[in-house]
Order: C-alpha cells, then sequence, then structure tokens
C-alpha cells in the first residue's frame, strides 16, 4: 500500500525548532526548518543526523518549505543549508523571504557578538542559503519536479506567513504552518478551499484554549495601557520584533490618535524599521482595512511610535515601551524590566507565549524573586499581565480549519503533548478520522488509498454511455467492460477490439463446453424442440433460435442434443458458451440439470 | 465574434424576411425588417396571415440545415415575435415550438427555446393549458446533458410549476389533475439537488426559492436534502442552501426533527439556526453574510440557542447526557475549554467525553463573536444588524449581547461603528446601561468623527442608565467632549435634555451638587454663559420639564381643554373640527368669528402639546384657507361693476394667490396624509384657481387671454376626476362636485359662460369638512450653523468663491435628498438655489434628518458688508399627475426676482432665515 511518512525532527509534541520530514509519493520534503529559544547548545537545531548520517542533505530532500520567518520556523536554516549541507531549492513566500534574513542575521548577531560563540553560521552563509531560497505568490501552484507540486495558502499570524499543499500525484499533505483563524489589526484570517488532503499537519499551540471574542482582549489592554499611564507608571511590552508588536503598534496608535493622549509610545531596536519598511511595501498580504485605506495613509506610517534609545529608559513620567525579545530571556526587554521591576506604578504586558525556562515563563508563573546572573536577586513589584495576542488558532479554530480543508488524516505538532491529547480526542470525536501526534523522531506512516488516473478512450466511454441511463450518476460506481493497458508509465482504458488491434494480437476465443445428461423418453429432435420451447419461455427478452441443423443457438451459446449409445432415453446435451456469456452459460446448465418440464 | 455572429442572425433574418413577403406573414416583423413598406399595406398582410401559413412557413425555415449559433438568436426573435403577434393561439405555437426543439438537437438552441418559453409562460399567468404544456415540456428536457439546458428547465418548473390553489370554475377535473403535478413539481425539483454540476444544483435550490416566492408551499421533506447541501463545495450553492433552509425554518418551526447518531429531537427552527449559525465560519464571505443577514429574521428560536451564539464554547446545557449523574458533573464543572486570558489557565480540566451528544454542532457556537470579529467589515455589519433585530424581540438577548455591541465601538472601519452605535441606540428600549458598561460607550465620546460623536449623543438620549453615578459620569464626559469639540454644543444640550427628562429620579438627588448650591448660604450667581455652570442646569431643568409642561398647559381650560393630556387635547381638537363642521353656510353672521377663534385655539394647542402640533396646524392652515375664500366671496366686487372696485379686486386676488400657496404647503409639508386628505385639498385649490379665473376674466378685455386659462383649469379639473375618482363619494355638495356635474357643459361652452358658471357654483358650494388622519406630521427645519448671530463679516474676493458651513435639522420630511435645497439670498434680489449633495444628508434618527453641507457664495465687490440670507426650501412639482413638470422652476438660479416675499414657484419655505454677514471685496490688482 501506497502511504505517507512523517517524521518531526523539532516540533514533535513540542513548540520550537519546528522541523518535519515527510515522505509522500517517492519524494522527501522538509517543512520548516526552525530552532529553538529555550537551548543555548546543539539541541537548538534539529538533529540533521537522522536523516544524512553525516553526509550532505541534498540526496534526501526534494525541497525545503519555510512557513514563515519566525525564528522557531526558519532558525536553522543557514546551518542547515551550509553547514550540514543542502544545495536543493528553499520555498518561502515573497514577504518571508525578504524579512527572514533581517532576523537570522540579528540572531547571529546577539549569538556571536554578545554571547561570543564559534562554530556558528556567518553572515555570508545566511546570504548564500538565501539564494537558494525561490519565492513565491499565494495560490501559485509551482512545480518543484515533474511530480511534486506546492501551494501556498494565506493564513494569518504573520506578514507573509502561508499553509501549504504538497502534492504528488493524488496523495497530498498540507502544512499549515502557524496560522491564526481569527483576523486582527492587521493581518486577515487564514483560508484553505475544502482540498480533501490525506494528511493536514496543523500547529497545536492553543489546543485545549478557546479564546474569547478579540475585541474583549483589545479593551482590556488599552484600558489596562490607558490607566497605567494615567497613573504615571511606565508599561513595558516585551515582544517579537515582527509580528504582534506590529499589531499591537497600530492597536496604540490608533488608540492614541483618537484619545488624544499624549505620553510617548517607544519601540526598540532597529531593526524594527526595516521590517516596518517591508510591512509597509506588502500591503497586500495584510487585511482589508490595511489594505483598503493605504491609498490615503499607510497605517504602518506611524505618527505617536518613536524608535527607543537605552537613555530614554530612565526618564521621569508615563511611557509605552515595547521591547524585543518576546520572552524575556534576554536583550533589551530584559534589561528594561529589571530597571522597571522595583516599582509598582509600572506594568509588564506579556502579549504571547513563553517557552519554558526563560524569564517570561518564570514571572508569568508567579515568581516574585529571580535569580539573576551573578547571584543577584530581583524583587519583581511591578504587576504582570498576561495577554494572549499570540496569532495562533485556538482550539475552535483548529477545527474550524479541518472543516475547511476536510482532511481524511491528521497530525499536531508543535504545541504541549497533554493538551494534544485533548484536542486528539476532540478531533476524533467530532470528525471521525484519525489524528497522530508523533513525538520528535517518531515516524508516523499513513496509508493512503491514491486514486489511480487512467485514461479512457471516447469511444469506449460513448458505447458505455449508449448502454446505461441518459444520464451518468456521478455519484455511484458502475461497472464497465474494457482492456486496460499499461504502457510507457501509461495507462489507457480501450475497447478489447481497440487493444488487440493496438498489440497486434489475434482474438482467442474462450469457450467453455459442459454436457448435461437428462432421462427423455422422447427423441433428440423432439428433445431439442422441447428445450427450445422451455427456454423461449424462461428467457424472454433473448434472441433465441432454432437451427435447422440440430442446434438451439441462445446469444452465442450452442446447444445440441445427442442420446447416448447404451441407453436411449439418457440424453446428453450439449453446451458451449464464450467466455463472455459466462453468466447466462452457468445459469443454463443449472437450468437444464433441473430437467425440463413435463 | 460577436459581432460577426450578430452579423449572421441578422443575414440569417433579412433572409427571412424576404420570404415572409410572398408568404404573406406577420406585419410586425417585417415592419423590423424591412422599414420602407407602407403601413396600411401591412395591416392588410396582416389580416390575411393564417397562422396555420405562418406555421408551415416557419416549420419549413426550420428543417433548413442552419449553423447552431445564428439559429440561436433568429429562434429568439421569431418566437417572441410570434408571441406579440399570435399570443392567442400560443397553445399551438407549442406544438410548433416542441417540433422545432426535436429538429434542432443543439443544446445552445434547446436553451435559449427554452428561455423563451420562459418569457411567454410568465406572461400568460391565466392560461392554465399553457403553462401545463410548458412544465411537460421542462420535465422532459431535465434529463439533458447540458448544463445549461437543465438550468433553464429547473428555471421554468420554478417560476411556473403550479401553485396548489384550487382552480376556478368549469375545470373540476381539471382541479384534480392539477394538484398531481404540483406534488411532482417538487419532487422533480429536489432530485436535482444531487446534481452533478453544481449550477445546476443551484439552479434546482433557486427554483426552489421561486416556488416559495411564489406562495407555494413546500413540503418539509426537503429540510434534508438542503441541509447536506449546506456542506457543498461551491459556494454559490452553500449560499443558496442557507436560504432555503432559512425559509424552511420559517415555514416549520415547530415541527420536530432528529439528530443525526442519537434518538433526540429538537425543534426544526433550532435545529437551522445552529445549521446557519455554523454557517457563519464558512470559507467564503458571501455566504458568511448572507448566513449573518438571515440569522437576524430567525426569531422563533430558544433562548438558550440564542445565547448559545454568544458564547464560543459549547455549553453544557446544549448537549445530553447518559444519566442524570454525569449530568450533574458536567454542569459543575462548565467549560471544558480555558478562555485564554490567565496565564497557564489551559491545562485540560476534563477527559473528552463520547457519551454526551451535541444539540447543537459545536462549530455553530458563537456565531455571533465570529460575525463581529470577521475579516469583512460586510460580515460585521451584517453580525451587528442581525444581532439588533433579534436583540429588539427578546430582552434578555438584547441584555447579553450589549457588551458585544460595545465593544463593536472599536471597530477600526468607522461605518461599523457608526452602525454598532445606531443598533444599540435601537435597542436602549430594551436594556439598561451599568456604570462600567456607560463608561466603555462614554470613552466614544472622545471620537475625532463628528458623525459617532453625534450618533452617540442620540445614543445617550435615549439610554436608560442604573445610577445617579452614571448621569454625573455621564454629564462630566459631555463637558470634556464639549470642551474638546466646541462645535457640538447643540447636540450636547440636546443630550442634556433627553437624558434628564428620562431620569428626573436620579438627577434630583444630585441637584445640589450639579448647581454647586449650599443648604445654607448663598453662593454667588453662576455664569450662565459659562458650559461648565450651563450644563448642570440644563439638566436640572429638563429633568423637571415634564411637570412644568402640564402646568402650562392648563391655561387653555379656558378655550374649552380640560387638562394637558394628550388626550384630552385630541378631544379637544376633534371638538373644533366638528363644531366647525356644524357651520353649513360660512356666510351666516358669527360663523366667521367662530372660524377665527378656532384657527387661534387650534395654532395655540399645537405649540402646547408637540404630539398634536402636526394635526392642529393642518387643521388651522386648511380652515384659514376656507375663511379666506368665504371673504374673497363676500368682498363687494360681485356685486358691483368692474372699474369701480379695482382696490377690492386686487385685495381678491392675493387671497386667491395665498389660499393656492397655502393648499400647496398643505400638501406637501405634511407628512401622513390620506388620499381623501388630499382630494379635500386639491378641491380648494380648485376653488382658489376659479377664483383666479374669474378674476382674470373680470379685469382683462377680450377672449383670447381667458380662452388659454379656461383650457387649463378644465385640464385641472380633469385630472382631479383621474385621480381622486375614488374620493369622489365624499365630495357631495362640494365645489368639484358640482363642477363635474357640469363638465360637459362647460367643455362645450363659450369662456365667458364658464366664467359665469362658475362663479355661482363657487358661491353655491359648501364647504367641505375635514377629516384627520391619524398621524400629521409637519415638515420643519431649523438651520443651527451659520447661527447668524455674527458681526465679523466673512470676507473673501470678489469673484472668488467662499465656502459656507450650513448645519441644519430636519424633522419630518420625506425624501430629503432630492426635495431639499438651500436658497441663498443677496441683498440686491438675487437668490441662488442650491442642491446639497445626497451624502450630506445623515439619518440620526427616525424622521430626523441632519443636513451638513457648504454652500458656496460668490458676488461681485460691494463698497460694505451686507447681510445674505439663507434658508431651506421643499421643493415640489405642482402638477401631480406629472412629476416634476418640464422645468421646475427652481432649476437654476434667477437674478433679479422679487423672490423675498412670495415663494419661488414650485418651493415652500421650510426654515426661517438666517442672515450671514459677508463681505465680498474688490481683488487686488
Amino acid at each position: 500500500m501506497p502511504d505517507i511518512k512523517v517524521t518531526p525532527l523539532g516540533a514533535g509534541q513540542d513548540v520550537g525548532r519546528s522541523c518535519i520530514l515527510v515522505s509522500i509519493g517517492g519524494k522527501n520534503i522538509m517543512l520548516d526548518c526552525g530552532m529553538h529559544m529555550g537551548y543555548n547548545d546543539d539541541r537548538r537545531f534539529p538533529d540533521f543526523s537522522y536523516v544524512t548520517q553525516n553526509s550532505r542533505l541534498t540526496e534526501f530532500l526534494d525541497c525545503v518549505i519555510i512557513s514563515h520567518f519566525h525564528l522557531d520556523h526558519c532558525g536553522a536554516l543557514p546551518y542547515m543549508s551550509e553547514m550540514v549541507g543542502y544545495d536543493g531549492p528553499i520555498y518561502m513566500t515573497h514577504p518571508t523571504k525578504a524579512i527572514c534574513p533581517i532576523l537570522l542575521e540579528d540572531f547571529r548577531k546577539i549569538t556571536v557578538d554578545k554571547k561570543g560563540e564559534t562554530n556558528f553560521f556567518t553572515s555570508q552563509m545566511i546570504k548564500d542559503c538565501m539564494k537558494k531560497v525561490v519565492p513565491l505568490n499565494l495560490h501559485q501552484t509551482v512545480q518543484v519536479d515533474e511530480e511534486l507540486e506546492i501551494k501556498a495558502y494565506y493564513a494569518g499570524h504573520v506578514l507573509g506567513a502561508a499553509m501549504f499543499q504538497i502534492k504528488v500525484g493524488s496523495e497530498s499533505v498540507v502544512y499549515t504552518g502557524d496560522y491564526n483563524m481569527t483576523p486582527d489589526r492587521h493581518l486577515g484570517a487564514a483560508w484553505i478551499d475544502k482540498c480533501r488532503p490525506d494528511l493536514l499537519i496543523s500547529e497545536s499551540t492553543y489546543a485545549t484554549t478557546i479564546r474569547d471574542s478579540k475585541r474583549c482582549r483589545e479593551r482590556d489592554f488599552l484600558k489596562k495601557v490607558h490607566e497605567t499611564v494615567e497613573r504615571g507608571g511606565k508599561v513595558l511590552i516585551p515582544v517579537f520584533a515582527l509580528g504582534r508588536a506590529q499589531e499591537l503598534c497600530i492597536l496604540l496608535e490608533t488608540f492614541w490618535e483618537r484619545m488624544n493622549l499624549k505620553a510617548p509610545i517607544y519601540f526598540s531596536t532597529g531593526l524594527t524599521e526595516k521590517a516596518n519598511h517591508y510591512y509597509k511595501l506588502f500591503i497586500t498580504w495584510t487585511n482589508q482595512k490595511i489594505r483598503k485605506t493605504f491609498v490615503q495613509r499607510n497605517m504602518f506610517e506611524f505618527k505617536h511610535i518613536k524608535a527607543f534609545d537605552r537613555s530614554y529608559a530612565d526618564n521621569p513620567g508615563p511611557m509605552v515601551v515595547f521591547a524585543t525579545p518576546g520572552m524575556l530571556h534576554a536583550g533589551q526587554s530584559l534589561q528594561i524590566f529589571k530597571k522597571w521591576a522595583g516599582n509598582e506604578k509600572n506594568m509588564l504586558i506579556m502579549p504571547g507565549y513563553c517557552v519554558q525556562g526563560t524569564v517570561g515563563h518564570k514571572i508569568l508563573n508567579g515568581q516574585k524573586k529571580l535569580e539573576m546572573e551573578g547571584r543577584a536577586t530581583l524583587d519583581v513589584k511591578l504587576q504582570v499581565e498576561y495577554m494572549s495576542f499570540s496569532a495562533h488558532a485556538d482550539a475552535k479554530g483548529i477545527m474550524q480549519l479541518i472543516r475547511m480543508a476536510e482532511p481524511r488524516n491528521m497530525l499536531l505538532v508543535h504545541g504541549e503533548a497533554k493538551k494534544m491529547e485533548f484536542l486528539k480526542d476532540k478531533i476524533e470525536q467530532e470528525f471521525s478520522i484519525s489524528c497522530y501526534m508523533p513525538a520528535n523522531g517518531e515516524t508516523t506512516t499513513i496509508v493512503t488509498n491514491p486514486s489511480v488516473p487512467v485514461d479512457i478512450s471516447l469511444n469506449l466511454l460513448k458505447r458505455e454511455m449508449a448502454l446505461g441511463g441518459p444520464l451518468p450518476d456521478a455519484k455511484r460506481p458502475r461497472t464497465m467492460h474494457g482492456t486496460l493497458i499499461m504502457k510507457d508509465n501509461s495507462l489507457r482504458l480501450v475497447s478489447p477490439e481497440q487493444a488487440l488491434k493496438e498489440l497486434g494480437l489475434s482474438e482467442h476465443q474462450l469457450r467453455f463446453t459442459c454436457r448435461v445428461q437428462l432421462h427423455d423418453p422422447h427423441s433428440d429432435t423432439d428433445t431439442l424442440g422441447r428445450i427450445y420451447t422451455h427456454l423461449k419461455s424462461v428467457l424472454k427478452s433473448y434472441s433465441i433460435q432454432h437451427v435447422p441443423d440440430g442446434t438451439v443457438i441462445v446469444e452465442s451459446i450452442v446447444i445440441k442434443v445427442t442420446s447416448s449409445a447404451e441407453e436411449p432415453n439418457l440424453k446428453v446435451i450439449l453446451l458451449s458458451w464464450s467466455y463472455q456469456d459466462e453468466e447466462l452459460g452457468s445459469f443454463l446448465s443449472t437450468l437444464l440439470k433441473n430437467g425440463l418440464p413435463s | 465574434m460577436a459581432a460577426h455572429l450578430k452579423k449572421r442572425v441578422y443575414e440569417e433574418f433579412s433572409k427571412v424576411s424576404q420570404q415572409v413577403t410572398l408568404e404573406e406573414v406577420p406585419a410586425k416583423k417585417l415592419r423590423l425588417t424591412k422599414p420602407s413598406k407602407s403601413a396600411a399595406l401591412h395591416i392588410d398582410l396582416c389580416k390575411a396571415t393564417s397562422p396555420t401559413d405562418a406555421l408551415q412557413y416557419l416549420l419549413h425555415f426550420a428543417r433548413k440545415p442552419v449553423e447552431a449559433e445564428s439559429v440561436e438568436g433568429v429562434v429568439r426573435i421569431l418566437l417572441e415575435h410570434y408571441y406579440k403577434v399570435f399570443w392567442v393561439n400560443c397553445v399551438w405555437k407549442l406544438d410548433f415550438s416542441k417540433n422545432f426543439a426535436c429538429v434542432l438537437e443543439s443544446h445552445q438552441v434547446l436553451a435559449q427555446l427554452l428561455d423563451t418559453l420562459l418569457i411567454i409562460g410568465t406572461q400568460l399567468p391565466d392560461k392554465i393549458a399553457v403553462i401545463q404544456r410548458l412544465i411537460d415540456v421542462a420535465c422532459k428536457h431535465l434529463s439533458s446533458t447540458y448544463f445549461r439546458v437543465r438550468n433553464k428547465c429547473l428555471q421554468l418548473l420554478g417560476c411556473l410549476g403550479t401553485v396548489d390553489k384550487p382552480l376556478s370554475k368549469e375545470t373540476d377535473a381539471g382541479a384534480g389533475a392539477q394538484t398531481s403535478p404540483v406534488r411532482d413539481v417538487q419532487s422533480v425539483i429536489s432530485d436535482y439537488f444531487q446534481d452533478q454540476d453544481p449550477r445546476v444544483r443551484t439552479a434546482a435550490i433557486k427554483a426552489m426559492l421561486q416556488l416559495h416566492e411564489r406562495g407555494m408551499k413546500i413540503q418539509q421533506t426537503i429540510y434534508n436534502q438542503a441541509c447536506k447541501l449546506l456542506s457543498d463545495d461551491y459556494e454559490q450553492v452553500r449560499s443558496a442552501a442557507v436560504q432555503m433552509v432559512w425559509v424552511l425554518s420559517q415555514l416549520y418551526p415547530e415541527s420536530i426533527v432528529p439528530i443525526p447518531s442519537s434518538n433526540e429531537e429538537i425543534r426544526l427552527v433550532d435545529d437551522s439556526f445552529g445549521k446557519i449559525c455554523h454557517m457563519v465560519s464558512d470559507g467564503s464571505w458571501v455566504v458568511r453574510v448572507q448566513a449573518a443577514k438571515l440569522l437576524g429574521s430567525m426569531y422563533q428560536v430558544s433562548p438558550h440557542f440564542l445565547e448559545q451564539t454568544l458564547d464560543k464554547k459549547l455549553m453544557s446545557d446544549l448537549r445530553r447526557k447518559r444519566t442524570a449523574h454525569e449530568r450533574a458533573k458536567e454542569l459543575y464543572a462548565s467549560g471544558e475549554f480555558s478562555s485564554g486570558r490567565r496565564w497557564a489557565d489551559d491545562a485540560p480540566k476534563e477527559k473528552v467525553d463520547t457519551s454526551g451528544v451535541n444539540l447543537i454542532d459545536s462549530g455553530a457556537c458563537g456565531a455571533f463573536v465570529h460575525g463581529l470579529e470577521d475579516e469583512m467589515y460586510e460580515v460585521r455589519i451584517a453580525a451587528v444588524e442581525a444581532l439588533c433585530s433579534l436583540a429588539q424581540s427578546s430582552p434578555s438577548f438584547a441584555e447579553k449581547c450589549l457588551d458585544f455591541l460595545v465593544d463593536m465601538f472599536n471597530d477600526e472601519i468607522e461605518e461599523v461603528r457608526l452602525q454598532s452605535i445606531h443598533v444599540l441606540r435601537q435597542i436602549s428600549t430594551h436594556i439598561t446601561l451599568r456604570e462600567d458598561q456607560l463608561d466603555t460607550v462614554l470613552a466614544v465620546l472622545e471620537d475625532s468623527s463628528r458623525d459617532i460623536r453625534e450618533a452617540l449623543h442620540e445614543l445617550l438620549c435615549y439610554t436608560n442608565v442604573s445610577t445617579k453615578e452614571c448621569i454625573q459620569l455621564a454629564l462630566v464626559e459631555l463637558l470634556k467632549n464639549l470642551t474638546k469639540y466646541p462645535t457640538d454644543r447643540n447636540s450636547v444640550w440636546k443630550c442634556l435634555k433627553f437624558l434628564g427628562a428620562r431620569h428626573p429620579t436620579l438627577v434630583l438627588p444630585i441637584v445640589p451638587e450639579l448647581l454647586s448650591t449650599h443648604p445654607y448660604f448663598d453662593t454667588p450667581e453662576p455664569d450662565m454663559d459659562d458650559p461648565f455652570n450651563y450644563l448642570p442646569y440644563l439638566l436640572w431643568c429638563s429633568s423637571q420639564l415634564p411637570g412644568r409642561k402640564q402646568t402650562a398647559s392648563s391655561g387653555l381650560e379656558a378655550s374649552g381643554v380640560g387638562s394637558g393630556s394628550l388626550e384630552s387635547a385630541q378631544n379637544f381638537l376633534q371638538d373644533s373640527l366638528i363644531r366647525v363642521s356644524a357651520l353649513q353656510n360660512l356666510e351666516t353672521p358669527g360663523a366667521q368669528d367662530l372660524l377665527e377663534f378656532t384657527i387661534r385655539d387650534l395654532q395655540r394647542l399645537g405649540e402646547l402639546q408637540t404630539e398634536l402640533a402636526g394635526s392642529a396646524d393642518f387643521c388651522a392652515t386648511y380652515l384659514h384657507c376656507q375663511l379666506l375664500l368665504t371673504k374673497a366671496l363676500q368682498e363687494k366686487i360681485w356685486t358691483m361693476a368692474v372699474p369701480l372696485c379695482l382696490k377690492q379686486n386686487a385685495k381678491v386676488s392675493t387671497a386667491a394667490r395665498q389660499i393656492l400657496d397655502e393648499t400647496y404647503k398643505l400638501e406637501f409639508l405634511y407628512s401622513g396624509l390620506e388620499t381623501q386628505q388630499i382630494a379635500t385639498i386639491h378641491n380648494v385649490r380648485l376653488q382658489a384657481k376659479a377664483l383666479q379665473l374669474i378674476l382674470t376674466a373680470r379685469s382683462k378685455r377680450g377672449v383670447d387671454c381667458v380662452l388659454g386659462v379656461c383650457e387649463k383649469f378644465l385640464q385641472d379639473v380633469e385630472s382631479f376626476q383621474r385621480l381622486f375618482m375614488t374620493e369622489l363619494p365624499h365630495f357631495q355638495d362640494s365645489f368639484v362636485e358640482k363642477l363635474l356635474e357640469l363638465m360637459p357643459r362647460l367643455t362645450a361652452c363659450k369662456p365667458l359662460d364658464l366664467v359665469k358658471i362658475l362663479q355661482t357654483t363657487l358661491r353655491q358650494s359648501r364647504f367641505i369638512h375635514l377629516k384627520l388622519p391619524e398621524q400629521i406630521h409637519r415638515a420643519s427645519a431649523t438651520i443651527i450653523e451659520p447661527t447668524g448671530e455674527s458681526d465679523n463679516p466673512l470676507k473673501f474676493t470678489s469673484g472668488l468663491v467662499v465656502a459656507l458651513d450650513i448645519d441644519a435639522t430636519l424633522e419630518h420630511v420625506q425624501d430629503p435628498q432630492t426635495t431639499v435645497k438651500v436658497q441663498v439670498l443677496y441683498p440686491d434680489g438675487q437668490s441662488h438655489i442650491i442642491h446639497p449633495k445626497p451624502g450630506d444628508f445623515r439619518t440620526p434618527g427616525p424622521g430626523r434628518v441632519r443636513l451638513i453641507t457648504q454652500v458656496y457664495l460668490s458676488h461681485s465687490a460691494w463698497t460694505e458688508a451686507c447681510q445674505i440670507e439663507v434658508r431651506l426650501l421643499l421643493a415640489y412639482s405642482s402638477s401631480s399627475s406629472k412629476p416634476s413638470a418640464s422645468k421646475p422652476a427652481w432649476n437654476e438660479s434667477m437674478d433679479g426676482l422679487p423672490t423675498s416675499e412670495s415663494c419661488i414657484e414650485g418651493t415652500i419655505h421650510l426654515s426661517k432665515p438666517v442672515k450671514v454677514f459677508i463681505m465680498p471685496k474688490p481683488a487686488h490688482r
């Protein structure tokens, strides 16, 4: 049986370092190539030796697909392509291709320049890696090779995020990457057509959550920020430089404008400006409102939001600061946090998910004293708010996507095992499809039942049409007679005559002959006559002939009567039929065995 | 290609026509192709032609080999012409067309043919035999392999499929025969719900909907099929299926349907509600809009299903459990999903319990939550509107959806924000805002969009709040609003006025605070120009206002009104009318005095009782007309020679002019009039016109000038008869009735005789009593901006334009976009009429329109600043038979007309004029 094999190298029952290997129809595809935020050692990259046994990856992979530019989905890309070795095509959307190198470069700087790690990829490697990228557009079908084709669908989540349909023949897999089913201030909702893939690989970050209305969250967020600012406190919002940050910026910007507020809003790090530039450019990837109004004013040209300088953190008075990174594990957001943590007037708003082990995770879990490097401890007095702004689909969104795509099988990645388990049960219950959730390195095999396309000759089809009713019922299978010719990798269904002609074969007839003994006192001719009348009464719709040379012919079946030499009353009836009339022939033989009516 | 095709068609056609002349076939066709032939000959031809010949010829033509594409056009034209000429023989022609269809085996042609048959069928709704035949034809071709043929057949069935009304007259047996196709048509159509072609599936559903629209009862059996189609692959099918399901839910709301995979049953309307809710998260936004809209009209749905649309999680009471024990446990640990609001609360709480049966598809939960946060604002608006209509019918739901609507105030698209504010106003009767909700609502007062703020003021006018703190909060926020946007002054005042009037009991306890009075000490008198002092005062006043009104109206008691209540005022109005109607002849002494007093009373009543202002004014104006008329007829001129009474003549002619003006006002300024009243007004107008006619005849020498006027008058009388035929019985002894009786004589006689007849009729005719309709509203307008108080002239360079902002409110104006104009009157008598753009009219509330527009002024240089007048006009077309007569007078700006006094023809003054100081300066060279 043909099957699809899926092996997560990362993100199997885990969040971070997404990297999934898929074998479908003899093709091997790598979906995403991310790094893990929680680790600083070898574990941060997927274990490519699983595939290669220390050789280059090119031989093993037909293509690599990157769903979006977050580092946990593309962070290991230069490592894989340049250090492990891969020269094949890497597919990603245009915005991803534009923004991805900025983030990789930033990541490299932090690791190499700040932490002083060696044996890491270089700027040149990032550039070389990006040369292997093939950009593609939404809903554009790209033929990777003759059999393998991929197609991107809009996924929401971040600018340029896409879901990919991978198709070989009639087998197909859809990989969602990260996606969002509720539109936000700058992006639309994920959408897919009813493509009915054999397997849907979906993220499941919020497998057990059904979020409240987005508007409640927005209102809460604005209210909290507003209150803190009015009180004279400072608000720190750790974000990833790209993605949520832009949404929150638009939210605050419009609020500031509508309410005519004066407190400054800052955005840390220079890379945002570069990235904002891309946001301005890729307007077609944003939501309805931004697309419609950008002629008057591009929403990403902020009036109230200014660039942050390190010295501003000590300024008196209220302010709002967006700082990277989002999980408070390093960098500017952590520095600002240390400065502001002691004042209970200030507020920390965590708008997204925090991986275990990060400072953000600890604070959110209510830790009031933090151990810092060098045995120093930090008292956390400021208010901590968690507000789920991360643009992942919640349980309902996942269900909605399943309903949209109608897959035959489901596979969950990018989530915690315990939560996946819960969602898995839900899915199996609601859709009655099988659902898998492999761990890293564990291979899931899904048996498929691909349909084999066959070319049918028009004549044959027309002949069949003429035989059947006026309108073929599309939903019902129908049997037909024909010859299947398999030649040069092509399958054709033709009429037997044509097949004989094409193959240069002469027709052989296969005939079955059988004798039936019958006690009948009459003469041979009389018996034959009686058989004739009997058959005539039974088989009303068949042509039955009584030929003068002593045979009865029913369609192609020949019936002869001889009396045996020893016993004149014992008549031997000879039946002969061709293979095509097998059914009728066997019917007649049983009929005659039962004897003639007296 | 298209051009080529057309050419082909015409070629064929001209070929036809040549043969046609030989064989004597219908005239109309000939005229179409050969316009040169004389008409007389054609009529002869037409008479001579027998249908049989024509049929023979056409069949002959049909058998000739013609290419499919060109034939299609030819067939269509031929058939349609045929229909016009021999529609009586239609049945027969059907035979022909059937043959025709057999002859030509092209699907394209067949589809086109069916289309034509459809047109024929719809134009012959009463020919049962024809329709029966058409249906047979359609059924026959339903099995075609070409989708368009099937489509057309279904369409035909939908449009013509017989309605199961009992048939009248002779066809008793026919009626029996008629019912069997009825059943057939439905089942035949529903067979095609599973067609392989999505277009045919859509057509099948549409045909079914068509049947429904034509009043045919659709059977419930197709419900399941329709539900299956909701998950079709194609959006047009789903979209139609949603409608179908909705229609069924409206037809059979109470029938019971089973839930699949269990033995539970629920009401059909609930089931379909769940299914349509599900479609709100469909992949296609067209379907989503449709679903959201339809949800708004499903009023019969059970409350707990309705409430589920606001919660994304499936609540436990919408699933059935096998045992009571499990059910209890489920209720206890409600919600198996976390909300994502708090950190780390998303650990799974409960194992999935497979024994539960969902009564509602879990995908359908939170339909409105989904709809309200949809990506497309079209969907969001549809959802808001649906919420509104559902909330209007269910107070408890209104309470629940409040938070969601308030959240919509934060939407990114202004249209959506505005709509949600409007919606909240509409449901405000059902809800009372809590303090926190009010807080969120009031936050929008800072919005920079004027429309939004005003909509919100409007909303506050109608809102109920729960505590006195709310009132204070609102006051503070409104003050803030006023300091930030001073242009909102009027709107804010009005808002406070209503707020106070609505909550007198809540305002009372905070009065000392509001007015900063002290129990013992006299505080210095607050400066009333300062809004911070004025507004609280306004609030207090308005809260006291209902009581004050009561005392004021008691002044009327002298003139017969009991207390000030609405009912007694109504009685008073009726009494006055009855009293006046008792007057048979207005010439009796004292009658005029009575009339005058009544008019005065009515005017006073209108001032006191705002609810009755329209009616009272209307009556007063009408009576005034009568009074004028009577007075005019009593003048001495009628008994004296003409040259002796020039003065009186002038007086009467102004009276006639005035009556005419008043009648136009009566007709166009008041809304809610019925035909009877309009007829009465027209009667008065005719009288006035007759009066004018007589005066003209008397004052002018020569018959020629009178002749034209007479003719016009007679036309008016005729048009009256045409328009108000049904009302004539009410006009006994009236002027009009008498005129109509004399009509044959009038048309025949000479102008001077006519004048004489008119004179006598006028004097003899009785005065018609007015019967008041339920509710009359007088259209009115107030210009808020400019105020006319400014002393600073608006300076601009002569020859260039200056824009003047106009802000006005209109009340009870029908169709303001086309009727309301702005008039600018310059001191030199020049007057300009400006049409505001349709977009300048906003409708903040029922019956009220807000006009915010700019008018452009320009003039040559003046030596000093001078005042111009700006006012609003209501345009009308005086000849009601043909709207907006040849060239409405207000179409162009006019120069040098003495318009300050009299109205421009075709317009009524709608507002008081406002003076604006302007100063065009000579241009610097």
